[in-house]
């Protein structure tokens, strides 16, 4: 996990909040690959088909405000999204991300750092997201130890599922 | 150095000697309150760990009542993955099966759960309600209520505390939500990401329980954590109905140290909206008057208390809602729907042709009992106005106090209620 994480970048705005992300009509559905199909239906109707494309998010402001709905986090992680990359994250979003393993990282950016299917290469352990599209560096504020931890045991449950064995 | 009611608390919850904003804790949890996620998500993650307990099945509150009765299949389904699970692990306080009950916010209180100086976490995010009561209440995902069901323990990162210092007194016809929808609109969607905001001052006295929870319950609209106010004779008059177990009450040391500091006369407040698509969208009553509605509603964990429901019914009384307007009423819960039968309340609702609902989120999520076609416009005493968040994509939503949306529903678009107060 604190490896290399090598992806492309999908770009969305400010205040993406959980109801764009699963929409409310999706939430009594009992299948979470049904429910991904409807992943930001209303910004992007197209982007859980063509997640290939854009597999690391960029986003602006206050990502994942909203409601404590965690389906907004295991959508993206049903769909494969291998990273989250936010000029700030809600708080509960940003919880849900950590526990359930993607990486959330908090970094300024503006229109010039990235654009649309660029491939980035992300590495945790440096503080680095390296755009080869574009051949330039962008530094980020490492993630405290705690919270790497619970990534590199794949997610909170798993480190507590390895602490009640023991 | 001096801590400030969150550090407080958070402290009293560890084990540890000393802590300070921006460090990760262990605290231990004193109660949760669960809803239909148990059957969305929880329950799916938690037979993964292959444990056959709950930590303290005594500090599970869990509750059916965002799709209540079910409307659906697919709701009536999950409901009952939700029942089976609270059996299998024997919760104590399992209000899966009356359905009468009501909103998790308004009937945890209710039933005297939430106290001075507790750790409350919910799997919904407007858990933060709780903070009207003194204590700290935030909201938490699936995985996280997964792992308070295992070990009665979460993580938390100490947050940074801002002070609101409230003065005066309301102007007839502004209410809470007035304040705390400014509130929101000055420091923005994204202005106490991760804060504690706690309220203090004479003004914050001058406001009834109803309206503490008002406030409290949207603080997580500006991103913050807990939105805790101090105590006082009304809160502890309060308590005296509803609980018999001890509480510690909880203030901030002299030298705590505040991040921001604000402060708010509210004498100064006056009607507002928040404009569609974001409870942020702050405007003035008079820069949107006179735009029309096709519904309005009244409820929610937001509003939909006694308070609320009075000031409608002053309002309402001897009129009746616009011809082309729909006027939705859902109290918050069952205890306040008897209240208001007995004060009669609901009898002028349904004779100025307001259809009353039973206490369940309903509308606010889109989910029944009012949900909105394609450009409609609606008034609501909720808390959030995202988009497509009551209906259709392209509805829209505007953000405003129990007093706006029923003199709104009289006049089939959105008006000021000073004119009547
Ligand atoms: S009333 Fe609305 S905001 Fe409140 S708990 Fe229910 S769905 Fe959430």
């Amino acid at each position: 996990m604190l490896e290399k994480i090598d992806g492309f970048a999908y770009i969305l705005g400010d205040d993406i909040n959980t109801d764009d992300i699963v929409p409310s009509h999706t939430l009594t559905m009992r299948d979470t690959h049904e429910m991904a199909k409807c992943t930001l239906e209303f910004i992007d109707p197209h982007f859980a088909k063509n997640i290939d494309q854009g597999n690391i998010i960029i986003a602006g402001e206050n990502f994942g405000t909203g409601s404590s709905r965690e389906e907004a986090v295991n959508v993206f992680k049903v769909l494969g999204i291998k990273a989250i990359i936010a000029k700030s994250f809600a708080r509960i979003y940003f919880r849900n991300l950590i526990n359930l393993g993607i990486p959330g990282i908090t970094v300024n950016w503006n229109e010039k750092t990235f654009s649309k299917g660029d491939n980035l290469e992300i590495s945790l352990k440096e503080g680095l997201i390296f755009n080869k599209t574009k051949s330039s560096k962008l530094e980020f504020e490492k993630l405290p130890k705690f919270l790497t931890k619970i990534l590199e045991d794949g997610g909170i449950l798993n480190q507590l599922k390895k602490n009640l064995e023991n | 150095m001096g801590y400030t009611i969150a550090e407080k608390i958070l402290l009293d919850h560890s084990n540890l000697k000393e802590i300070s904003p921006g460090q990760f804790i262990d605290c231990n949890i004193d109660f949760i309150m669960v809803h239909e996620q148990l059957g969305g998500r929880i329950h799916k993650e938690y037979e993964k760990l292959g444990i056959d307990y709950v930590w303290d099945p005594d500090k599970i509150f869990f509750i059916l009542d965002h799709w209540v009765p079910a409307p659906t299949i697919s709701a009536a389904q999950m409901h009952q993955d939700c029942r089976k699970f609270a059996e299998k692990y024997k919760f104590i306080h399992n209000f899966g099966y009356q359905l009468d009950k009501g909103i998790c916010h308004q009937v945890l209180p209710e039933m005297g759960f939430s106290r001075p100086g507790m750790l409350i976490v919910g799997s919904d995010s407007h858990t933060t309600t709780y903070g009207a009561f003194n204590n700290l209440a935030t909201g938490i995902g699936a995985t996280d209520v997964s792992v308070v069901f295992a070990t009665g323990k979460l993580w938390f990162r100490v947050p940074e505390s801002f002070k609101i210092i409230m003065s005066g007194e309301f102007n007839k016809g502004v209410m809470s939500k007035d304040f705390i929808l400014t509130l929101i609109g000055n420091i923005s969607t994204k202005g106490a990401i991760y804060k504690s905001l706690e309220f203090h001052g004479q003004g914050a006295k001058t406001l009834s329980i109803d309206g503490r929870m008002t406030v409290s319950n949207m603080v997580v609209e500006a991103g913050a954590k807990f939105g805790i106010f101090l105590p006082d004779k009304k809160l502890e008059t309060w308590l005296a109905k509803r609980t018999k177990e001890p509480y510690k009450l909880i203030t901030p040391d002299k030298e705590s140290v505040y991040e921001k500091i604000l402060e708010y006369n509210l004498s100064e407040i006056t009607p507002v909206v928040a404009k569609p698509s974001n409870p942020g969208n702050l405007a003035r009553i008079e820069e949107v008057e006179g735009i029309e509605i096709d519904q309005a509603f009244l409820g929610r964990c937001s509003n939909g208390r006694m308070e609320d429901l009075q000031i409608a019914a002053k309002i309402i009384k001897g009129n009746s809602v616009d011809p082309k307007t729909r006027l939705i009423i859902i109290p918050a819960s069952k205890e306040i729907y008897k209240e208001a039968l007995q004060e009669g309340l609901i009898e002028i609702f349904i004779n100025a042709g307001a259809a009353v609902g039973n206490s369940t989120c309903g509308p606010c999520i889109g989910g029944h009992l009012g949900v909105l076609g394609s450009e409609e416009i609606c008034i609501s005493s909720t808390n959030r106005n995202f988009k497509g968040r009551m209906g259709h994509p392209t509805s829209e939503v505007y953000l405003a106090s129990p007093a706006t949306v029923a003199y709104s529903a009289l006049k089939g678009k959105i008006s000021d209620p000073r004119e009547v107060l």
